[in-house]
């Protein structure tokens, strides 16, 4: 899967759980979950909770530690993909 | 006492099993609507009693409060039932929230009782953890199960900066509430107190009190029929829930913003028999009663004469002649001299820790639009009743009067009461 097609499907899960004034344009690779797109940081679990089932794998404690940015949250959905 | 700073009451909301909101509820009280029905689910799962109150909520009125991000995974009908009241009672009472990087409203506390909270989620949450997926839970299981919940809910809307807690009394949770609200206001600590209390439903909730033999298994066939407060067929009571809210602020504070005030709190009282004599775990202590009731009105400044109105427990099980008898003992009247008494629950069933809120709720709004509402399934008063008070005392159709001073009480589980005055504005 490439990393167009995992950003357009983490678009949807991410756009749930922004703050009223973000908007989904906002979401760009760089985007820092939450420093830049504002999310209330206890809502990480659910997003990383989505994004399992969205794309059938499992984050370790240790994925959740790296996971800061949009594009953070593709290099691990890659490495999870390619080893299954 | 001569200085107490004066409450008022000036926002109302209710979410009960036979009104979605003030202005459905009154009507349905005007008329004595039904709210119980008959559950499939407590039949499938071999309840006695197979009837009980439940608020239908749409998804669009919880939309109104919640957004789609809240409501996923959202599995605490207790907190949305308190929720909805509450905003209603905010609205209601033309409070604004602030905006989100404003300050909050130093003034503005909450007291929101429950008995339990978020059981369903909790359920759902123990069946993940017990599979090995205790990190499925997701961020809410917290925030859903811990019993102030629902104020903790609340107060992100309001945007509530004086004490934001919740109280447990059982079935006087409701009646307490008001009353822990009023004392901070008369103590000077708050302007404004949302007071309030929320029940759950369902089978888990409903479960233990079906063991106990305490509800009706009489009426399955006939739902509207099972919840007979005062009448010689009693046979239990009929489980409910929902919520009821009261705005409620000094007077000064509410004169000052030109609020609507629809009642004055007079005063009340709690206390507890200590399940000493009669009193246990289940049944009340009748000398702590009258002693409640009596320091409701000494609370209030007022005599038992004064009292025009009683909005009562009577839950529809054998005490409910015990609590009459109570009363009359504690006003010192009876017969033709006794108040007009009537129970929300022959309507609604017993809403349990959310009752005390929503039959003051349905106190106030007697007071307000001058009538009684009729007792639902009494045309047969226990003869023990009849002994002690007037017939002509416990309405069966609605009685059009108007009500100065009205007494609510709650009596609940551990042997503790509560009893608030309410007076006419």
């Amino acid at each position: 899967m490439t990393s167009e097609e995992i950003f357009d499907q983490l678009v949807p899960i991410i756009t749930l759980y922004l703050p009223d004034d973000v908007s989904p344009d906002e979401i760009q690779l760089k985007s820092d979950l939450t420093g830049e797109l504002n999310i209330n940081s206890a809502h990480l679990v659910d997003i990383v909770l989505d994004v399992e089932d969205t794309f059938s794998i499992v984050f370790a404690n240790e994925d959740m530690e790296q996971l800061h940015t949009v594009q953070d949250a593709i290099t691990i959905i890659q490495k999870k993909i390619t080893t299954k | 006492m001569q200085n107490k700073p004066r409450v008022v009451v000036t926002g109302l909301g209710v979410i009960s099993p036979n009104g979605i909101g003030i202005s459905n509820f009154t009507k349905s009280l005007f008329t004595g609507v039904s709210g119980v029905q008959f559950y499939q689910t407590l039949k499938d799962l071999h309840f006695s009693c197979q009837v009980g109150g439940v608020p239908f909520i749409s998804e669009e009125k919880k939309l109104e409060y919640f957004t789609p991000l809240q409501l996923r995974n959202f599995n605490s009908n207790g907190i949305l039932y308190g929720v909805l009241a509450g905003m209603e009672a905010i609205q209601n009472a033309g409070i604004v929230p602030p905006e989100k990087e404003e300050d909050p409203l130093w003034d503005l506390g909450i007291v929101f009782g429950v008995a339990t909270s978020g059981v369903d989620k909790f359920r759902e949450s123990i069946y993940q953890l017990d599979e090995g997926n205790v990190r499925r839970l997701g961020s809410t299981a917290v925030a859903q199960t811990m019993a102030s919940g629902v104020s903790a809910y609340l107060s992100g809307m309001i945007g509530a900066g004086n004490s934001v807690t919740t109280n447990s009394a059982a079935c006087a949770t409701g009646t307490e509430a008001i009353l822990l609200g009023y004392e901070r206001i008369v103590a000077g600590k708050a302007k404004q107190m949302l007071c309030g209390s929320t029940g759950e439903d369902g089978p888990y909730i409903w479960g233990g009190f079906d063991a106990m033999k305490v509800t009706t298994y009489k009426h399955n066939d006939t739902p509207r029929e099972a919840s007979r407060p005062m009448s010689e067929t009693a046979s239990g009571f009929v489980p409910g829930s929902g919520a009821g809210a009261l705005l409620l602020e000094s007077l000064e504070s509410a004169e000052a913003r030109g609020a609507t005030i629809y009642a004055e709190v007079l005063g009340g009282a709690v206390n507890s028999g200590g399940q000493r004599g009669e009193g246990s775990m289940t049944a009340p202590n009748s000398k702590a009663v009258i002693a409640c009731i009596k320091a409701a009105l000494q609370d209030a400044n007022i005599t038992g004469k004064e009292i025009d109105y009683i909005n009562g427990h009577l839950t529809a099980t054998t005490k409910d002649a015990l609590e009459v008898e109570n009363w009359c003992k504690a006003l010192d009247r009876s017969g033709t001299d006794f108040p007009y008494i009537n129970s929300l629950k022959g309507m609604v069933g017993h809403c349990l820790a959310a009752s005390g809120s929503i039959e003051a709720v349905s106190t106030i709004l007697q007071m307000q639009h001058d009538f009684v509402f009729p007792n639902v399934n009494c045309n047969d008063i226990h003869p023990e009743i009849t002994n002690l008070i007037a017939a002509s005392r416990i309405p069966r159709v609605k009685i059009d009067t108007k009500i100065q001073i009205a007494a609510k009480a709650s009596f609940g589980f551990g042997d503790v009461n509560a009893c608030v005055i309410f007076k006419k504005n």
